[in-house]
Parts: C-alpha cells; structure tokens; sequence
C-alpha cells in the first residue's frame, strides 16, 4: 500500500522546483490572458499596449509592496483606501494653494509624512495595544475617511498636484519608459533587499512564523511590527499621489477600488494571508495578473457588474487551485 | 461479563501497520494486540513510534500499510468520531479540551442528551456532575469554562469526558504527566475499576514508577519497531529500559568539578519579586556553576526565568551582572552583549522555534548581528556559522535549508540551544530543557551543559525532574510559592532532601530523616 | 446560587454591551426635542434593525475564529432582489420574501463552501466573493429604484398592537426562533468549539466543517433579513447600499463582546453593539454635532473600542500570554 511519490527528474525540473508554485501559476495564467486577448484584440501584443499597461499596474503594484510586508507579518491594513486618498488630498491640497513656491514643494513630503504617520498609528496599535490589526487598520480608515469628509465638506477636494507629481506619475524620463513603472521599481528593489538580505527581512518572515519565538530570541518584534506598518502607509501615499498625477486632481473614495486588488494580489502572488511565507516576485505576477485582467474586461466594454463578478470569481478560482491551507491533523 | 474465552482473545488487533512521514518511518511492520480486562502499557523513547500507533487506532491518523481488527472484525477509521463510535476513545497528551466551553459542555462534546441535535442542558449538567464526581472532581461546576480550570484539573476532565464516551478501549497518553500523587492515585483507582468492568486499557507513560504501579502488560517499542511484549512483572526495570533504548547507558550525567568554583558571582539576584508569583529572590551564580532550581511545579520558577529574561513587566528588585546592576526590560536587553542572558524556553514548538522556517534560519535568528557586511547578512559567514554549530551540537540534519519542524524533538532542542552559542552568552538560563527528549539526546545535553560551565558559562537549570537535578547541578535552590525555600549544595542534593524540602516540611524532618 | 453570577462574568462583554445602551438611550431621550413616545420608540428600534440583523450575522463567522467581509454586498444583493420580487400580489409578495431569504442563506452557503472545503482564508475568500455578489446586485439593479410591497413595508416599520415596534418584535424573533435553539443544538456548539480551538475541537470528534458551514449559511440569511428590512424602511432597492455595513457589523460585533479571535461571545451583544452605533448618532444629531463630523465620531468611537479592549493587554504582565 506504500506508494511513492513520483518527482519530475532532470534539469528542467530542477529548475521549476526553485519557482514557486504559485509563481509559476500566476505567469501561467499572465501568459494565457496575454494570448487569448490578442486573438481578439491585435493591440495587445504591442508594446505601447503592455507599456500601458506596466503604468496602470505600477499604481497596484506600489500599494501591493506597502500590503506584502505587512501580510507577511501575519496581520493585515485595511486602511490603505483611505491612506491613500489621504495623501492625495493632503498633496493636491497644498500644490493647489500656489501653484509653485515652498507649499507647493512641500506636497510631495506631505503627502508622504501623512501616510507615514498613519503607519505609525496602525503599528502602534498593533504593537503597544496588541489591537488585532483587521479592526485597527479599519477603524483607522474609517477616522481618515471622516476626517476628510469633515474638512472637504463632503465636496470633490479642490487643490491640483504639483508639476513633479504629474511628472513622476505620467512623464517618461528614461528609455520612453513612464516614471510611475520606475517609481515601482524602486519601491520593489528596496522591498526584495530588505526581505532578502537584511536581519529586518528575516525578522519580518519569522514574525509571520511565530511571534513569540522571534520575541524570545532578542528580537525587537514592536520595532518591526510598527516599521512594516508604516512602510506600508507609505506605499499607500505614494500609490495616492501617483494616481492624483496620473488623474490631475484627487478625489473622495479614490482609494476605495483598490483594496481589494492589492489584497488579491499579494495572496494570488502566493503571500500566505496568515504570514510567513511568500516572495516578491509571487507579489509582481499577481499585480500584473489583476491589472490585465480588468484591462481585458474594460477592453471588451463589460459593465460593472459583470466586471466584479468575473475579478471576484477569478480570484476565488485561483486561490482554488493553488492557495488552499493545510487541512488540520492532530 | 468476564467471559474467559473472550477476555483471552486479542480484542484489539493490529496487524503489518506501516507509517512514514516524508523519508522517516514511524512505524514499520507492527504487530500489536491488547485484550479486554487489562491494563496495557507502551513505552518506549520519544519517536519510538508510540504516539503514532496509538494515533492509528484512533482515527486521527491513517496507517500506510496493516489491518485492524476490534473484536475480530476487520476495521477502519478515517477520523476520530469513526473510531469513537467503535468504543475506541483516547485522552490524548495534547490537551484536548475546547478552553471556552463549559466542562458539561466538553464532557458532552458529541453525543450530549437531547433529541434531534438540540442539547438538553439540563440532563447534560446533571450527569457531567456525576461524572465529575466520579473522576474526583466534584468541587467543579459544570458549567465552568474549561480555561479557567488548572492543568491537573483539566486532565482530570479529559477523563471524565473518555468515561462519556462509553469506551470499550481506552487510551491515556500521557494522561497522568499533570497530575499530583494523589490525584494519580484516584486515576489509578478508576483505572482499576474500569478494567474489572471489561475495558480495555492502554497506557502511555514514561514514568516507571506508575508502570510498575498499574500496568499488568508491556509493551516496548523502538525505532519504529514493536520490540517485545511480555506480562509486567516478568522483567526488571533494568531490563525494560535497555529495551527502550537498546544499548547499555554506562554514565547518564557527566562528571562534576571536584570543588564547586568559588570565583565571583556572574550574577546575583537581589529581592527579586513580581506580583504575588515572585517574592524576595535572592540568589547568585558564578562562572563554571550550574545551579538548579526546584520545586513542585509552577512554585515560581518559570517566572523567575522570565523575569531575568525581560519577559515579565513590574519586575521589582536588582540583578547584577559581573557586578554592574543590569537593566533588563526585554529579550532583547537581556541578550545584549553587556548583559550576555540566553533563555531556553519551555515549549520549544510555540516558544523556541518558528517551526516552518530552515534548521538555518532558526539557528541564527538571535545572532544576526555577528554575522553581518555592512547593513546586508553576509551568507558565508551565516553558513560557516551554521556548519560549525550543527557539527559541534551533533545535530542530525539532512540539509540545513529543510524546515526546522522536519527535525526530531532531540534535536530540535538542539537547535534551539545553539541559536544562543552565537551570541556567546554568558548566563544560560534553562527551562526544562530536556522534557519530552529521549535519553540518548538527554545524554548528550547533559554533556554540552557541563562543557559549557566549564568553558565559563553560568547555568540556572530549571528541570522538574528530580534526578536530573541531582545529577547536574552545583547547587539547588527550592521554590516554595514563589521564595526561596533552602539551598542544598554539594553533598546534600539528593532526591530525599530535594522531594522534603519541595513540600515544605521542615528542616528538622528532613535531618532526622538523613539521620534515621 | 452561583450560577447567575457565573453566567454574568461569562457574559461580561454582552453585559457591558447592555449597560452602556441603557445609558445612551436614556442621554439620547432626554435630548429629543420629543421625548419618550411610541413614534420615537419606533423610529429608533428601525434606525438600527438592519444593522442589528447584520451584526447578527457577522456575530456567527466571527464566533469560528472567521469573518465575513461580503456581508454587506449580501445585504445589497438581497436588498436588490428585494426590489425586484417583492411587490405585486401577496402570493408573489410572499414568494419573494422566500427567495430573498433563500438568497442570502445560498450567499452565505457558498462563502462557507469556500471556506471550508476550499480552505481560502475567510478575509480574503469573502473579500473576493463580495465583490462578485456586489456585481450580481448591480446586474439586478444597476440603478437604485425598484419597488417594494408598501404595505408590508408599512407593517414592518410601524408598531404591533399600537406600541410595540414591529421592528422589535422581529429581532425578537429571529433571536427566539433562530439564534436560541441553533446555540443550543450540537452545531451551534461546534461553532463556538471551532473558534475557542479547531484542533481540540477536531481531536474531541465535533464536526467542525458542518458547524462552519452553518456559521456562513446563518450569517447570509441574517444578511438578508437586513437587506429585506432596509427595502421595508425605503420602498425600493440600491445595489451599493451595503458598503457601511460590512464595517459597522465588525464594528458592533467587537461592541458587543464577541472576541475577534472566535470562540466567546454571542449575537445578544451585537444587536445591543449595533443599537449603540445607531443612539450614538442619534445623540450626536441631537447635540448638536454637525453632520458632516458624523463619520469622523464614527471612526473615533470604534477605534475607541478596539482601544479600550485592548487596555486589558497593558494589565497583563506577561508579554507572552499577549502573543499568538
């Protein structure tokens, strides 16, 4: 009754025993999406279209790098929503007051102070209070969201981003290639060094493991706690003040379309929800992932609704086949 | 009922059981047979394959290969329910008991008195009260939540909650490890009791002492193999334990210094308190010394680690530290390289280890810092780091990049012990290091823990098992609700004087006692 | 006897719930213009019904150490459906109570499917289905409209017997009808098993799936009671109608003592949680506060709670019992 378990041989296999799984599914499926959509739409295939398309997923992608840490933590930020209009409001807001001088060079700083202290705000509660993260993080959108519906008035924020904002956002520097890919880039680089190579990155994944073994180690686990936290509410400004770049303006609610997406991907990129495990390059495939995805769908003119309930579906279907947790044993 | 025929016939059959978890073989080719009217022990060392037969039998996990059989015919059980409905009902060594339910409730868990699925509250708190009485707990109201009960208590419980069950075969694992004298004698009773009335009974227990009290049949096991199975009284305990292990162990503990060093304390400890678990502790340790701490369980002793540790908030009182009062707010002051503290914490599974990480990871994820280029982990010198602890501890390891969690508890244990080597810690501080380890890794550890005093290190060795602390240590200090109870040093250590001083009789007792 | 007292210390958090209740309604009284009267009885036990039934629902995944993050798209598809179905000939009104209730129950089964023989984490499996059961409200009512039987609706919203808050008498009734004997039923006691610890709970032989299963299935139907109610109170339907209510649920499930990490707690305390958040803005309304400052006091207030559960962590002096 003893059966072994056959394992691919060769160096093939060797190789694609190194990917992660779900790394390999999500290219997959990347690659599926790519090819059945150019069967339709010839466009897809050109580079001007994938470009594109990089832009818009540099926007998800910023916010998934912020959400990866922390969800390798074991815990979880709900208020990126609203970190992320936050920041675009506080940005714009002071960019539209004059349209260049200090306020106006004081934007970007501002907007990333903001998302910086909202950060610290989560981690504090997650770390002194030992609040559980879900409902910290939402009660803190939920203050955020107040606060600027008291301040707006409840009216569309008036204000416009700085040159340098639309430039980072839209502009193309280097290669024809748009600032907002390279803004990513290095929000991502920094990620994968800390993960990969610092004590912080190994911290950070034993946390997720198990906290109480990682403390009684000597390790400062609050420290990393509220740093993951605020790295996150950073994320989530930059994310902001790309997009009100990208939109030249911000706007109430403008954060709350991307919750779900940045949560999606870094859980479809292999990221386990209760921490410990996962790699950026899971993170980048479910990015790209989502961003083609709802671009086919708005390509193919589908309305809302059905553009929720194929994302939703796809999303459950994918974790189906690869994101299943361990059954429990004795 | 006491049906001789039947009583003879195995009631419980297992034939050709096979089980392997990755490459390793829990238990291969395994016969094994139990009759009703009888009080059968296992034994044998950790990851001897005791855990995972009786695992097999109920339900919770499915051989590879074998056939059972329950009064001659053939079974098989997916999952636990399968195996109760059969009258196969285990108290397992991992408490099983769901904390925020009321004991009726947990005594009732499945089968509770009611009609189409609905509880009837009222019948089920009646007879868990009866229950409870039975098992000797008639001081607990059902409708308690199981949390809020104390460890011995809450295996009592478990019991109570077996006997609901209407077992015809019951399995206690470990069902006794919590349990003071006295209330192993009351298990021992209904035991007995059970066992008159037809059950039968296995025993899992590492305590001789209660195997020769109890069990009318033995078997051992070793390596995954079913060694022998011979009536209880047919062999000396000499005998079983070299069956357990399967060679001869000459000299558990290593040889002590001659003279206890007499150097300079390392550490002194002064009016140490922290609510009412800690009060006025004083104590000091110097370089070379392993000094025990004693006591029944949970006299303070886990706390005074802690506290020394920086776990605990609200700790009152100094430490000195090579002489220098030393402030010590957390794991991570106390690991600093002023202060030098290592900890071994008690359960090294949720406390000592991140289970899923690499053996490498684990190893040194307290020593970072002395392995770094500039603000990166420099990945030789972490692997050379690696390489020499593994070989040093002997640790028993295919690849150090497979998960810690693939390693057995011995050397598990080991590596938890050298993450703290990295650190060069000074002060070691052990919380019953060597529970749950078979004696074979027990040996070795005793061994590293004396190279280790000699090579200058200061040891506070908390161990519930008298005979280590004899074996081991210096000096031993007794806790009694949370002071310090006597100071036995040298010569005096022995079980008698440790087991007196423990229950707090009085000097006087215990000298007339070494007198007489 | 003892017994009170035990179920009282066991009970602390939904006790407290109800304690501070009391105390708001009574300021929240004495601040309308007014006063004590049937209409205002009636006005304030509707304000909070739906998101009473909703926390009802969220209580019970919550309770298995899950959560429900599409519970209010629940509530909006049925809130939806509701619009389309439920109206015309009492047979047909009658008909499309039964297939919104049907709906939301086969919500909350799929979410429970997912959960439990998919094994997806509850956070991200019920974020994702959310979002496909918002869809399938905007398919139905891409536009808020509808209709919805009005005199049902009438009799819904107004008071039994000329005093008594219909409304009332339907939390009542769900709590009696439904909530009582599922606690009291072996799988109602596995949910609570299940979230206090699956292992121990697996280990003692409770079938935790089924329980589990029971935990999502009852939260869609409770979901759609709400939707149901909340079509009562406008006459019509709006696919985005739930997005609040998912938050406000968590929110006055944690009010009302229910521990996030599963295992204690109960739907009494959330009902009461809910009407909290409810008399709370009814306070502010009456003192004053202007309403735009509405979501802000929001925020505050749950943040506030979250923070006061968690003053028990500073008490503890063992920084380990405060991990994991």
């Amino acid at each position: 009754m003893v059966r072994h378990v056959l394992s691919p041989q060769g160096p093939a296999a060797a190789v694609l025993k190194r990917v992660d799984r779900p790394v390999l599914v999500a290219f997959c499926f990347i690659l599926a999406l790519i090819f059945a959509g150019s069967a339709y739409f010839p466009q897809v295939l050109t580079a001007t279209y994938l470009l594109q398309q990089l832009q818009i997923a540099s926007f998800l992608g910023v916010l998934a790098t912020g959400a990866m840490l922390v969800i390798l933590l074991g815990h979880i930020d709900l208020s990126i929503p609203w970190t992320f209009t936050g920041a675009a409001i506080v940005a714009t807001a002071l960019a539209g007051i004059e349209g260049t001088g200090p306020l106006a060079l004081a934007a970007v700083p501002a907007g990333l102070a903001f998302g910086a202290l909202v950060g610290l705000a989560n981690g504090l509660g997650v770390a002194y209070l030992r609040a559980p993260s879900m409902i910290w993080t939402l009660g803190m959108n939920a203050l955020i969201l107040g606060i600027s519906v008291f301040y707006t008035g409840g009216f569309a924020p008036t204000g416009a981003p700085t040159e340098f904002m639309r430039a980072a956002s839209v502009g193309r520097a280097v290669l024809d290639i748009p600032n907002a890919i390279y803004v990513w880039v290095i929000l991502g680089v920094t990620a994968v060094f800390i993960l990969k190579l610092t004590p912080l990155g190994r911290y950070i994944y034993a946390i997720g493991n198990r906290e109480t073994a990682t403390y009684l180690s000597g390790v400062r686990t609050r420290l990393v706690l509220v740093f993951c936290f605020v790295w996150a509410g950073t994320c989530s400004a930059v994310g902001g003040m790309l997009l009100a770049g990208y939109a030249n303006q911000a706007y109430q609610a403008m954060g709350d379309p991307y919750l779900l997406p940045t949560i999606a991907a870094v859980v479809l990129g292999g990221t386990h929800i209760l921490g410990g495990r996962g790699t950026y390059s899971g993170t980048v495939m479910g990015v790209v992932l989502l961003t083609l995805l709802s671009s086919m769908l708005s390509v193919m003119q589908m309305q809302e609704a059905g553009r929720q309930i194929i994302y939703g579906g796809v999303i459950i279907v994918m974790l189906l086949v690869y994101g299943r947790g361990g059954k429990i044993q004795g | 009922m006491s049906d001789r025929g039947g009583a003879d016939a195995p009631f419980l059959e297992m034939v050709g059981i096979a089980k392997h978890y990755g490459g390793v073989h829990a238990l291969q080719d395994v016969d094994f047979a139990c009759r009703r009217h009888s009080i059968h022990a296992v034994l044998g060392e950790n990851g001897a394959g005791k855990s995972t037969l009786i695992k097999i039998a109920a339900g919770v996990v499915r051989p590879d290969a074998g056939t059972m059989r329950l009064a001659g015919e053939e079974v098989r059980f997916a999952t636990p329910p399968e195996a109760m409905r059969q009258g196969i009902v285990c108290v397992f060594q991992e408490l099983s008991l769901v904390p925020d339910l009321s004991v009726a409730d947990n005594i009732f868990i499945t089968q509770p008195p009611g009609k189409w699925g609905f509880i009837d509250r009222r019948r089920q708190r009646r007879r868990a009260e009866a229950l409870l009485a039975r098992v000797g707990c008639e001081d607990i109201d059902p409708l308690e939540r199981a949390r809020n009960l104390p460890l011995s208590r809450r295996q009592l419980v478990e019991l109570a909650t077996a006997l609901a069950r209407d077992p015809k075969v019951l399995i206690l694992d470990e069902a006794t490890s919590a349990l003071t004298a006295r209330d192993v004698d009351a298990v021992f009773r209904i035991l007995r009791e059970l066992r008159d009335e037809g059950l039968a009974i296995l025993y899992i227990s590492h305590r001789m002492t209660e195997i020769e009290a109890i069990a009318d049949t033995c078997s051992v096991f070793r390596n995954g193999r079913h060694i022998e199975t011979f009536p209880q009284a047919d062999r000396s305990r000499d005998e079983i334990v070299h069956m357990m292990i399967g060679r001869e162990i000459s000299q558990v503990y290593p040889p002590k210094p001659a003279a206890a060093t007499n150097g300079t304390p390392s550490l002194e400890i002064e009016n140490l308190t922290w609510q009412d678990r800690l009060r006025d502790i004083s104590l000091t340790a110097a370089p070379g010394e392993i000094v025990g701490l004693g006591g029944l369980d949970g006299q303070g002793q886990r706390e005074l680690l802690l506290a020394l540790f920086g776990a605990l908030r609200g700790v009152r009182g100094t430490v000195r530290i090579d002489g220098r009062r030393a402030r010590i707010g957390s794991p991570a002051q106390a690991k600093s390289t002023r202060n030098g503290i290592a900890m071994i914490p008690e359960d090294r599974k949720t406390e000592g280890l991140m289970l899923p990480m690499s053996v490498r990871e684990n190893l040194t994820i307290a020593g970072l810092s002395k392995m770094m280029r500039h603000v990166v982990i420099d990945p030789r010198r972490e692997g050379a780091r690696v390489d020499e602890l593994v070989e040093r501890l002997n640790i028993r390891v295919g690849n150090v990049r497979d998960a810690v969690a693939s390693l057995s508890g011995g050397n598990q244990q080991k590596v938890v012990i050298a993450k703290w080597l990295v650190t060069e810690a000074r002060i070691l501080l052990l919380m019953d290091p060597t529970r749950g380890i078979d004696v074979g890794t027990k040996q070795e550890l005793y061994g590293l823990m004396r190279q280790l005093a000699d090579e200058g290190a200061t040891i506070l060795f908390y161990t519930s098992d008298y005979d280590e602390l004899v074996g081991m240590c210096d000096r031993v200090f007794i806790l009694y609700q949370g002071a310090v109870q006597h100071v036995f040093a040298g010569a005096e250590i022995s079980e008698r004087n440790i087991v007196r001083a423990s229950l707090n009789l009085s000097l006087e007792d215990v000298s007339e006692d070494a007198a007489g | 006897m003892s017994g009170l007292l035990l179920h009282l210390r066991q009970n602390y958090g939904a006790v407290l719930a109800i304690t501070i209740f009391v105390i708001l309604f009574v300021v929240f009284l004495s601040l309308h213009p007014r006063g004590p009267s049937v209409y205002v009885m009636t006005t304030a036990s509707n304000t909070g019904a739906a998101l009473a039934f909703v926390a009802m629902g969220q209580t019970l995944p919550v309770l298995t150490g899950g959560l429900d993050l599409s519970i209010g798209s629940i509530l909006a598809l049925c809130n939806a459906l509701a619009s389309e179905v439920v109206n015309g000939s009492p047979e047909r009104v009658a008909l499309g109570v039964v297939l919104v209730l049907l709906t939301g129950l086969a919500c909350g089964l799929i979410n429970g499917i997912v959960v439990v023989y998919g094994r997806i984490q509850p956070i991200i499996a019920t974020l994702a289905s959310g979002a496909v059961y918002t869809g399938l409200a905007l398919l139905i009512r891409p536009i808020p409209g509808g209709e919805i039987d009005d005199v049902l609706s009438e009799a819904m919203t107004y008071e039994t017997f000329g005093v008594i808050p219909t409304s009332l008498l339907l939390i009542v009734a769900v709590v009696l009808l439904i909530w009582v004997p599922f606690k009291n039923s072996v799988l109602g006691r596995g949910v609570y098993a299940a979230g206090s610890s699956e292992v121990a709970a697996y280990m003692s032989g409770v079938r935790v799936d089924r329980s589990k299963l029971a935990a999502y299935s009852l939260a869609g139907l409770f979901a759609a009671i709400g939707g149901l109610f909340l079509g009562f109170q406008t006459f019509s339907g709006d696919a985005l109608i739930g997005v609040p209510y998912t938050l406000n649920s968590i929110a006055a499930v944690v009010i009302g003592g229910t521990s996030l990490y599963g295992g204690i707690g109960g739907v009494i305390g959330s009902i009461f949680g809910a009407y909290i958040l409810r008399t709370i803005n009814g306070v502010m309304f009456f003192a004053g506060a202007p309403p735009l400052a509405q979501p802000l006091f929001e925020g505050i207030i749950l943040l506030g709670a979250v923070a006061l559960a968690a003053l028990r962590v500073v008490r503890i002096r063992n920084r380990l019992e405060v991990m994991d």
